[in-house]
């Protein structure tokens, strides 16, 4: 209720605001957790190609030197003082950041979150980079697509309780009917210590002869078993995937440990985060459960009961493209 | 001296025994290939051992090796980021040197200001961690940017086996030879043996601990260039923990925690035992969540042995009552 009442006086007021600023660009700010960061200067980048494609839109890049949420509530209230249409925002905090982000809402500026979100009152919607469902179907995919014939895999988790991880493993286990002749033989925990999961990952190579493919959904994980796989000469027999970072996994494609995995595309996400707080502000979409609204290039997405939205799968990064991002993240 | 014997005996048999069951449910373990990558993989666990012995010989615990691996290691790695060509010889000098250093850190306030040894390598694992992070605000170095001579020497092989094993093989030698053989090594023992005798024997026991200390800083600063070679990645958090393997490793080999009791030998079995739990249990398909509690049972189950074995049996003064009973 509260939430729809503040979205009204957030209506009312941009659209007393819309008539004399129609003439100048639409001001969107995107705030970072920190400045300097390689992820975040790639979702700027994608906020840049947004506000190109759409025309008549200038981005604010900024943020805090470090990332604390009292930095970013001293940017946000410079932000609010220059009156901007719209702040994206990847908080450094969920909840210390809503009073401030509520004052802006008051003012009639368009709030969103990516990336890291804020708590349901500080903003109007929230995109995530991707969602469970999605991850869990990718990292099988990942392993599939480079085994047309089935095989064996075997997944290197982190600890056996890391949430994420039990999740997306999870939701992975419900799609494998969707690949047949694939087939999880292990599920091991290298403890997201270097030296544990390289122990794990030459364990497996050991007792499945005839493995195929290692998922490590975690960036400690598949570095050390593409390690362990090129020491122990398995290079093109077994494919290392699943999900990392292109700085950390730029020497593992290099060699052919891996030939592919994902991660969110952080370009896509800026992109995306912009045409959500463009949508949101000249009011073409409205923020509410169900509400379908559309994110240029990267399709369309729904807001679920909390107004969050999945963006799309994992990135995947191969030989063509890991050039391009590992000296990004 | 045959009451250690005995004990180190009893360890061997241990490893033999526990090789032999593994042998049962995955033969391939003792195939001479996968003995000897369990042997290499447990090199910078014997290592960083044999260091934690010196210093547990003398009465004193060195907390601080993982994190003095870490940050040495780090610093080799970043240094071969910005000198890619500088030979693998002098990264190795600097890892000893900056060690060793780190390690004099530790000594000098054990031996200078007297502080217990637990609380200042308590102190200095963490400052070193720190001083990681705050050389690279959190971010890894990884194997693309590493120099391929860096991250290939301690895999390149000789004899059939890596030269990380090799390394772990001549530190041994020259351990044993530096306790058994040298002034510094009988030192040690009777520092921690009686430390009031030792300094009625000359022995200055503060300079005694502080060496033991270089000697484990040092030997924890080679080990910290060769663990980033050889997984090829340079983070805050690497070998997060491995003190306490080390010092497990130091207690399964009959080191006394008092002090005064220990062998090099000794002390490479219960690395090595160690290692054979970490490499086997991957492999004969246990549960995941028994692990932990396997790797303890077995830590626990060994000094229980070493306990008992190396328990004085006293001076029996009434033999013919003894024999009544």
């Amino acid at each position: 209720m509260k939430l729809t009442k503040l979205l009204a006086s957030a209506a009312v007021a941009a659209g007393l605001f819309a008539g004399p600023a129609s003439a100048e660009d639409m001001r969107i700010a995107l705030v970072v957790k920190a400045l300097g960061i390689g992820f975040f200067e790639a979702a700027a980048k994608g906020a840049e190609e947004a506000a190109e494609e759409l025309g008549g839109v200038e981005i604010i890049y900024t943020g805090p030197t470090d990332t604390t949420a009292e930095g970013q509530i001293e940017v946000i209230n410079s932000l609010i003082a220059q009156n901007v249409d719209a702040i994206a925002i990847s908080a450094n905090d969920t909840d210390a950041l809503v009073p401030t982000l509520k004052k802006a809402m008051q003012r009639g500026i368009t709030v969103v979150s990516w990336d890291s979100g804020v708590a349901e009152d500080g903003r109007q919607a929230h995109l995530n980079p991707s969602s469970n469902p999605l991850i869990g179907n990718m990292i099988i995919k990942l392993a599939a697509d480079h085994l047309p014939d089935g095989g064996e895999v075997a997944v290197l988790s982190a600890t056996t309780t890391s949430t994420n991880q039990n999740v997306w493993i999870e939701e992975m286990n419900k799609v494998m009917g969707d690949y047949p002749g694939i087939e999880v033989v292990a599920t091991v925990y290298g403890d997201d210590l270097a030296d544990k999961s390289y122990r794990e990952a030459t364990g497996l190579m050991q007792s499945h002869p005839d493995l195929d493919a290692i998922i490590a959904p975690t960036s400690v994980g598949i570095v050390a078993a593409a390690q362990a796989v090129a020491d122990a000469g398995k290079i093109g027999e077994v494919n290392v995937t699943g999900l990392g970072l292109p700085s950390e996994m730029a020497g593992a494609i290099e060699s052919g440990a891996s030939k592919s995995f994902a991660i969110w595309n952080p370009i896509d996400l800026g992109y995306s985060a912009t045409m959500l707080a463009h949508q949101l502000a000249t009011e073409a979409a409205t923020a509410e459960p169900g509400a379908e609204i559309s994110i240029g290039r990267m399709g369309t997405i729904t807001l679920d009961d909390t107004n969050a939205a999945a963006m799309a799968d994992p990135f995947v990064y191969d030989s063509s493209n890991i050039d391009d991002f590992k000296d990004i993240f | 001296m045959s009451a250690l014997k005995s004990r180190e005996a009893i360890l061997f048999g241990a490893i033999f025994a526990l090789v032999a069951l593994i042998a049962t449910r995955f033969p391939g373990f003792v195939a001479p290939g996968n003995l000897v990558a369990v042997f290499t993989d447990t090199t910078p666990l014997m290592i960083l051992a044999m260091g934690q012995m010196v210093v547990i010989l003398t009465r004193c615990i060195d907390l601080s090796v993982a994190a003095n691996l870490a940050l040495t290691g780090m610093v080799c790695a970043m240094i071969n980021v910005a000198a890619p060509d500088l030979p693998v010889a002098v990264i190795l000098v600097i890892a000893l040197v900056m060690g060793s250093a780190l390690g004099a850190i530790n000594g000098i306030l054990v031996w200078k200001l007297n502080i217990p040894p637990i609380v200042v390598t308590l102190g200095t694992m963490t400052i070193f961690r720190g001083v990681i992070f705050l050389l690279t605000e959190g971010k890894w170095i990884n194997a693309h940017e590493m120099s391929p001579t860096f991250t290939g020497f301690p895999r390149a092989e000789f004899l059939g086996m890596p030269v990380l094993g090799w390394i772990g093989v001549v530190i041994a030698i020259v351990m044993m030879v530096v306790m058994a053989r040298t002034t510094l090594g009988r030192a040690v023992y009777a520092v921690g043996g009686n430390p009031h005798a030792a300094v009625y024997t000359g022995i200055d026991v503060g300079k005694t601990q502080f060496k033991a200390f270089v000697i484990s800083g040092m030997l924890a600063g080679l080990t910290g260039y060769l663990w980033v070679a050889r997984y090829s990645v340079a983070y805050v958090d690497i070998a997060g923990g491995f003190e306490l393997d080390v010092v497990a490793a130091c207690v399964i080999g009959g080191v006394s925690i008092a002090g005064g009791a220990g062998t090099v030998v000794g002390t490479l079995l219960g690395a090595l035992f160690l290692g054979v739990v970490k490499n086997a249990l991957p492999v004969v398909d246990v549960s995941p969540f028994w692990q932990l509690a396997i790797s303890g049972a077995a830590i626990i189950i060994a000094v229980a042995f070493n306990a008992k074995s190396g328990r004085s049996k006293g001076r029996v003064i009434l033999k013919s009552a003894e024999h009544a009973q």
